[in-house]
């Protein structure tokens, strides 16, 4: 997801860039009835504008169907909930087990015992793979099917006091 | 064909409180650059402050920016506004003051108190230091922030007076008979639309960010007063989108009112550009679970709403506003200098950094992305080089002695060592967010080293560019007092 997040960006950042720097080197040589011109342009934005909901439109429906707050985000894992406890204190992480099987879907259940916390758990490239908030009265539950064995660290992922950012700790997947 | 003319409005000098504002506005903004650097530097392992250290210049610099942006915004709507109605000189001074007195509760909370819970003050950390800090200095720390919103507070309660004294009531000033009804071409101009919308949003804004602030303030001396988590969370992001957002629609003023000077074509409030202004007022006030995607305990239907405002949030960015500054630039004729390069290029950076801000609204995105710095990515990219950039134009406007004044050599090398930098500085938060480097670290991982060298690099340049800025205009001060002709006029138009 992040890639395509990152070249997306730079792809539509690019775009406006160009939007912009074809005004400005077309914007010597005056054409002083702005009227006509005004609406060439308006015509362009009108195309513009259905081109943005019929591209981005479609985006915006189609990445709401597989949302991480249901059940959804297990799917491809076989067999019932692995279900971890996992709490929040400034600033070390308690889980109930530090050790899940591959392949079955585990159920994070996420809390705080002072302040906000962010779960989040990144695999052996220390990229993100799921995360959810830790808050105090509140149980957020994120369910998560690990694909790979391996060592994955779960790290805070909101600002919590001095220590955040050694507010770490492991949980193992193993084969099946 | 036909001749078009524009008729330009006189070009007043700034008031001294503009000046001051801009000037207080310059100042912090280089100091909270140097902190920021500071802390990349530090991130870079290129020095060592300590997390303690970093912590506290990370609450500063955000609380500072943010102020800070607010003060730059005002100063432009206000100066612009006042063309059109009749505002209060001694309120607007009084907000400045209560910022510097809030401004100066900050500094001794973090700097004497060593309070750092972040400028987000997210409940309950700031009660609960864990022995860090006392409630003393988060009460100073809140208190504070109070202080300078009931200033800015203020000062839109009399924006509002002086816009239903002059437009008879907020309807009108948004232009809703134009826009609802046939357009007579008689809207008000878009710095009283800008102006209007501003009012409403930041005044609910600061209203709920002020009724946060005291619970919490009431709840660090008396914790059975308590405060539900998630309903705190919900009112700060809710003030604090907002506060920073209206920002923005206060700079944008300066593109208004300006380009249309060097391009000698107008930018009139049409119906396409008051429907954006009135959608916008809606949106900047319920884009706000945005920032709760990763909160499974809000309500879903919030949630859901957040990630669909977040694209059409960005429509009359880039259509209205965006576009707009294309068309009244294109074949215009414009002879660039400072002021209109950096106002042209403030829309593109406004432009540009909405573009992975949307995409983080995603919440399939969010999911892997939200609180990694991918985040001051995407907002320094629009704050940077769009907001900042706004402002530095309106500084390099009011600084000009008169319209055929050329611009030195050293700002033209300034201009194009901040564009390069500030896209380089927010391209590394980018990357490192697509890396998965979490935000707000005092100490990174060492898988994560090279990208804030690279930042660290990129941010120095910044402010040695932005120096240059800052330094122009306070030379150019007692210019910016007079009332003369700034803008030239366009090649090929008629005098």
């Amino acid at each position: 997801m992040q890639p395509i997040a990152w070249q997306l960006s730079l792809v539509l950042m690019t775009l406006v860039a160009f939007a912009f720097a074809f005004a400005a080197i077309n914007s010597g040589r005056r054409e002083d009835d702005y009227t006509p011109l005004q609406k060439r342009a308006y015509r362009l934005r009108k195309r513009l504008f259905w081109a943005l909901v019929l591209v981005f439109g479609p985006a915006m429906i189609y990445t709401l169907l597989e949302l991480p707050y249901g059940a959804g985000r297990a799917h491809g894992g076989a067999g019932a909930a692995q279900l971890v406890e996992a709490t929040g204190y400034q600033w070390r992480w308690e889980l109930s087990r530090d050790e899940v099987v591959a392949g079955e879907p585990v159920e994070f259940r996420v809390t705080s015992a002072d302040v906000n916390h962010g779960f989040g758990i990144y695999d052996a490239n220390l990229h993100l793979v799921a995360q959810t908030q830790a808050m105090p009265g509140y149980t957020n539950t994120l369910r998560h099917t690990f694909g790979e064995p391996g060592t994955y660290r779960i790290l805070c992922m909101e600002y919590c006091g001095i220590a955040h950012h050694n507010m770490m700790t492991e949980i193992r997947v193993v084969a099946r | 064909m036909a001749t078009h003319t524009y008729e330009q409005a006189p070009d007043h000098g700034a008031k001294a409180g503009v000046l001051a504002y801009l000037a207080t506005a310059a100042a912090v903004l280089l100091l909270m650059m140097v902190f920021g650097l500071l802390m990349r530097l530090e991130q870079a392992q290129w020095i060592s402050i300590g997390a303690d250290r970093f912590y506290e210049l990370m609450t500063l610099h955000g609380a500072g920016m943010v102020g800070i942006a607010g003060i730059a915004g005002a100063s432009v709507m206000w100066h612009f506004l006042r063309q059109y109605v009749e505002l209060s000189p001694r309120i607007f001074v009084a907000n400045l003051a209560l910022f510097l007195v809030g401004v100066g509760m900050i500094l001794a909370s973090v700097l004497l108190g060593h309070f750092h819970g972040g400028w987000t003050f997210l409940y309950p950390l700031p009660g609960k230091s864990m022995g860090m800090w006392g409630p003393g200095a988060a009460a100073l720390f809140m208190g504070g922030l109070l202080v300078i919103g009931v200033g800015f507070l203020l000062l839109h309660l009399d924006v509002a007076r002086a816009i239903v004294a002059r437009y008879g009531n907020f309807a009108r000033a948004l232009g809703w008979p134009q826009l609802f009804g046939h357009d007579d071409g008689k809207a008000p101009p878009p710095t009283v639309v800008a102006s209007a919308m501003v009012t409403v949003v930041n005044v609910i804004g600061l209203v709920v960010g002020a009724s946060i602030l005291t619970m919490m303030l009431v709840n660090l001396y008396v914790p059975g007063f308590d405060i539900d988590p998630l309903l705190a969370k919900g009112m700060i992001y809710f003030f604090g989108h907002v506060f920073i957002n209206a920002t923005i629609y206060m700079a944008v003023i300066a593109v208004y009112e300006i380009l249309p000077r060097y391009t000698q074509r107008p930018w009139k409030a049409n119906k396409v550009f008051l429907a954006s202004w009135t959608a916008s007022t809606l949106m900047v006030m319920f884009i706000f679970p945005h920032h709760l995607l990763m909160d499974f305990a809000f309500p879903k239907w919030m949630l859901v709403m957040g990630h669909v405002i977040g694209y059409l949030n960005t429509v009359p960015i880039l259509v209205v506003t965006g576009y707009g500054a294309l068309m009244i630039v294109y074949r215009s004729g414009i002879r660039w200098d400072m002021a209109s390069k950096l106002l042209f290029l403030s829309l593109f950076g406004w432009a540009a950094g909405a573009m992975p801000a949307f995409i983080d609204g995603t919440i399939s995105v969010n999911y892997v992305m939200h609180n990694t710095l991918w985040v001051p990515g995407h907002f320094h990219t629009y704050l940077l080089l769009g907001l900042v950039a706004m402002v530095f134009g309106f500084m390099y406007y009011l600084g000009k002695p008169d319209h055929e004044a050329d611009d030195r050599a050293i700002d033209r090398v300034a201009f194009w060592l901040f564009t390069s930098s500030v896209l380089g500085f927010t391209l590394s938060f980018l990357y490192s967010g697509k890396e998965s480097v979490a935000r707000r670290y005092a100490a990174h991982l060492p898988e994560w080293l090279p990208y804030d060298r690279i930042g660290s690099v990129f941010a120095a340049l910044v402010i040695a560019s932005a120096l240059v800025f800052i330094v122009r205009f306070f030379a150019r001060i007692g210019v910016a007092r007079h009332d003369n002709r700034r803008a030239p006029l366009a090649r090929g138009a008629a005098a």
